[in-house]
C-alpha cells in the first residue's frame, strides 16, 4: 500500500552520476519519494473516509441491530464458561483422531492409509504400538463417546455468541475482516466435524466422499482455526470467568439474575428481556444433555451388562448368543463373501521367502494352539470386552515362512477387493505373543460372520485391521 | 509499526498468527476439495451457516411461540414460571433426536447388514425417552403449581384483622 512512499535502499538507486548529477537525481528522487507520500496519503485519507461511510451505513433491520437479541443471560461468562469446556474436550477429541489415524499404520503403505495424500500432515506418525492391548479400545472410546457428549456443549456456545455472526460494519478493519474469515474456518469445521463423525458411526453415509479423507482433513482444517481463536480469546476467557464466582453464580435464582455489565464484543443485550432462565439453569441444562447424551452412548464402549444401557447407540445389543455372540462390524453376507471360498476347500498360504506352504484347516489345527484374550475395538467407538481367542502365533507363522524376523506381513481376505480386504501389519504386532490368526473363539470354531476359517486378531489393533476370512500371509523383512 | 497497526487494525502478532492458520487451512483444504470439490463445498459452507442460520432461528422461533401463545391463558392461581418445564425436556429430547436421527428414523441403509441388528428399536426407545422426560416435567410442574396454590391459600385463608371470611 505504502511501499511507494519507501526510501530505496543505498545502492539501488539507478545509475550513479559523479557530481552535480547525482545531487540533481537526489533532488529528483525527493520530489519523488514526496509525491508519493503525498498520494500514499490521499489514498489513505480517501481509505478512512471510505471505511468511516462504512460504518455511517445503519445496520439493515432484524438481526444487525443491537436491540434485536434480548436474552439477559448472554454474555462473556457464560460464553466462557461453555469455552472452557471446549478448551478441554477439543483438544482431546482432535489427540484421540490423531491417534487413531497412527493406530491404522498408514506409514505401512497404501492399503492401510486412507489419506495417502496427507503429506506434511502425518508429521507425527509413530509405530503403533501392542501395549497396553486396549489402548485402542480407550483411545477411541473416548474419541467418540467425547464427541457425542460434546454436541450440547458445542450447541450452547454456537447460541452463546450469536449476536457476533450479525455485527455491523460486517468488517471493522483487515484484521477484524481475516480474523472473521478464520471464524467461518471454525463454526464450518466444528460442525464438518461433528457432523461427519456422527453420521458415520450410525452407517449413514451420505456425506460426499470417503468419511477418512473428509473427517481427517476436516479436522485439519478445523484445528487451524481453532488454535488462532484459542489465541485470541484466551486473555478474554479467563477475564470472564473471573468476572463471577462460580459458587456465587450457582446460587442466583431468577429473582436475581442480571445481565453483565455491558462487553465490547456486544455479546450483552443493549434491551434484555425480563430472565426466563438463570445462568444455572442454562449451564445445568446444557450439562444435563451432556450427561443424558453420555447415559445413552457410552455403554456400547464398556460392553457387558452396560451395553444396554446405551439405549440410542448402534451397538447397544449383542447380536447372538454363545461363543460368537459379540459385535460384528461387518457380517459375511455385507461384504459378499463367497460361501464356496471359506468351504472345504480354504487354503491358507504363507509366503516368505521360502517355498510357499499351503495348510488346510486340519492342519493348522495339528499345530500347537496358543491363546490370547483380546478385545474388538472399532474406529465407530464401540467396543466388546475380551474375547478368549486361540490359534497360531503370527511371530510363530513368520518363523514358518522362513523369516523369523519379519517387519511386516501382508494379509489378504477372501472377501471381494474393497477397503480392508487386506492390510499390512507391522513387525512389532506380528511379534507380539497376543498376535493371532485365531481359529477358534470362547472356545468355539469362530463363526463365518467372525471370520472363519481363520482370522487376526493383534492387540491394541484397529478392529477393521484384524482382517477376517483371511486366505494369505506375506511375510516380508 | 504504527502505521502498520493503524491500517490493519491490530498487533502485527495478530496477523502473524492469522496468515499461520490460513496457511494450514489452504493445505488441509486443498486436500479436503481433491475429491467431488462442490460436494465438499456445499457441506462445509452448509456445517458454517446450518447452526447459526437454520437451527439457531427454529428453535428460537419455538421457544418465542410457546411463549406467546401459553401465555394468554387465563391464571386463576399465581402465575408460577413453567417455560423451564417445557424448555428442558424439549431441549434433552431435541439433542438426542439431533445425534442419533439417522438411527431414529431408520435411515442408515446399510446398518441391519452389516451388524445384525434391528434397527427398528430406535424410533420406540426415543419416543419413550421423550415421554419419560415431559412426563418428569409435567410431575415436576404439578408438585410446584400444588406447592404455589397452597401457599397462595395459605396466605387467603390468613384473614385481615376485622373482616369476616366468605
Amino acid at each position: 500500500m505504502d511501499s511507494g512512499g519507501r526510501p530505496s535502499a543505498p545502492g539501488s538507486g539507478g545509475p550513479q552520476r559523479p557530481g552535480s548529477g547525482k545531487r540533481r537525481a537526489r533532488g529528483r528522487l525527493e520530489r519523488v519519494r514526496a509525491a508519493a507520500a503525498a498520494r500514499a496519503a490521499k489514498g489513505a485519507a480517501r481509505g478512512r473516509a471510505l471505511v468511516r461511510r462504512v460504518e455511517e451505513i445503519p445496520p439493515p433491520p432484524g438481526p444487525f441491530r443491537a436491540g434485536f437479541w434480548r436474552s439477559p443471560i448472554r454474555g462473556p461468562w457464560l460464553t466462557s464458561v461453555f469455552g472452557l469446556v471446549l478448551l478441554i474436550g477439543i483438544p482431546l477429541l482432535f489427540v484421540t483422531g490423531a491417534l487413531s489415524y497412527a493406530a491404522y499404520n498408514p506409514g505401512l503403505g497404501v492399503l492401510n492409509d486412507q489419506t495417502p495424500g496427507k503429506g506434511v500432515l502425518g508429521f507425527y506418525l509413530f509405530d503403533w504400538p501392542t501395549h497396553p492391548y486396549w489402548l485402542y479400545r480407550l483411545t477411541q472410546g473416548v474419541h467418540v463417546t467425547l464427541g457425542v457428549v460434546l454436541v450440547p456443549v458445542v450447541l450452547a456456545k454456537l447460541w452463546s455468541v450469536i449476536p457476533k455472526l450479525f455485527e455491523w460494519p460486517p468488517g471493522r478493519s483487515a484484521a477484524h475482516a481475516l480474523e472473521r474469515l478464520s471464524l467461518l474456518a471454525l463454526v464450518g469445521g466444528v460442525v464438518f466435524e461433528f457432523v461427519t463423525g456422527i453420521l458415520n458411526i450410525q452407517l449413514y453415509y451420505v456425506f460426499p466422499g470417503s468419511f477418512y479423507t473428509l473427517h481427517f482433513y476436516g479436522a485439519w482444517v478445523f484445528i487451524a482455526a481453532f488454535v488462532v481463536h484459542v489465541s485470541l480469546k484466551l486473555g478474554r476467557m479467563t477475564r470472564a470467568l473471573r468476572s463471577r464466582g462460580l459458587a456465587a453464580e450457582l446460587r442466583t435464582d431468577l429473582a436475581h439474575t442480571r445481565p453483565e455489565p455491558p462487553d465490547p464484543d456486544g455479546l450483552v443485550p443493549t434491551a434484555p428481556a425480563p430472565p426466563t432462565m438463570t445462568r444455572r439453569g442454562a449451564v445445568g441444562m446444557v450439562g444435563a444433555g451432556s450427561l443424558l447424551l453420555l447415559v445413552v452412548t457410552a455403554g456400547q464402549s464398556i460392553g457387558g451388562r452396560l451395553r444396554g444401557t446405551a439405549l440410542l447407540a448402534p451397538h447397544n445389543r449383542e447380536p447372538g448368543s454363545g461363543p460368537n455372540g459379540f459385535q460384528i462390524n461387518k457380517t459375511a453376507a455385507a461384504v459378499g463373501i463367497n460361501p464356496a471360498h471359506v468351504g472345504p476347500d480354504w487354503r491358507l498360504e504363507v509366503h516368505g521367502p521360502g517355498p510357499t506352504l499351503v495348510l488346510t484347516r486340519e492342519q493348522l489345527l495339528a499345530m500347537p494352539q496358543q491363546a490370547a484374550a483380546l478385545p474388538i475395538a472399532c474406529v465407530e467407538g464401540w467396543s466388546t470386552p475380551d474375547q478368549h481367542w486361540s490359534g497360531l502365533r503370527l511371530t510363530d507363522l513368520a518363523a514358518l515362512a522362513g523369516l523369523p524376523a519379519a517387519a511386516s506381513v501382508l494379509v489378504e481376505s477372501v472377501q471381494p477387493p474393497g477397503p480392508y480386504s487386506s492390510v499390512v501389519l507391522r513387525g512389532n504386532q506380528i511379534h507380539d505373543p497376543r498376535s493371532l490368526l485365531a481359529l477358534h473363539v470362547n472356545g468355539a470354531d469362530l463363526s463365518l460372520d467372525h471370520g472363519y476359517p481363520a482370522r487376526i486378531i493383534v492387540p491394541a489393533n484397529p478392529g477393521v485391521n484384524n482382517t477376517k476370512w483371511v486366505h494369505r500371509l506375506t511375510f516380508r523383512t | 509499526m504504527a502505521r502498520l497497526i493503524r491500517w490493519y487494525g491490530s498487533e502485527p502478532l495478530h496477523l502473524l498468527v492469522l496468515i499461520a492458520s490460513f496457511a494450514l487451512t489452504g493445505y488441509a483444504l486443498v486436500r479436503l476439495f481433491a475429491e467431488r470439490p462442490l460436494g465438499v463445498a456445499i457441506w462445509f459452507v452448509g456445517a458454517a451457516i446450518g447452526h447459526d442460520l437454520i437451527l439457531l432461528p427454529l428453535y428460537s422461533l419455538a421457544d418465542l411461540s410457546a411463549q406467546s401463545v401459553l401465555r394468554h391463558r387465563p391464571e386463576r392461581t399465581p402465575a408460577v414460571p413453567w417455560i423451564n418445564y417445557l424448555r428442558v425436556p424439549a431441549f434433552l429430547s431435541g439433542v438426542l433426536l439431533l445425534v442419533w436421527f439417522p438411527l431414529i428414523l431408520n435411515l442408515s441403509t446399510p446398518y441391519q447388514g452389516d451388524t445384525r441388528l434391528p434397527e427398528d428399536v430406535y424410533l420406540r426407545r426415543w419416543l419413550a425417552t421423550t415421554a419419560v422426560l415431559f412426563g418428569a416435567a409435567a410431575i415436576a410442574f404439578a408438585l410446584k403449581l400444588r406447592r404455589a396454590r397452597r401457599a397462595a391459600r395459605v396466605d387467603e385463608e390468613r384473614p385481615a384483622p376485622g373482616h369476616d371470611a366468605p
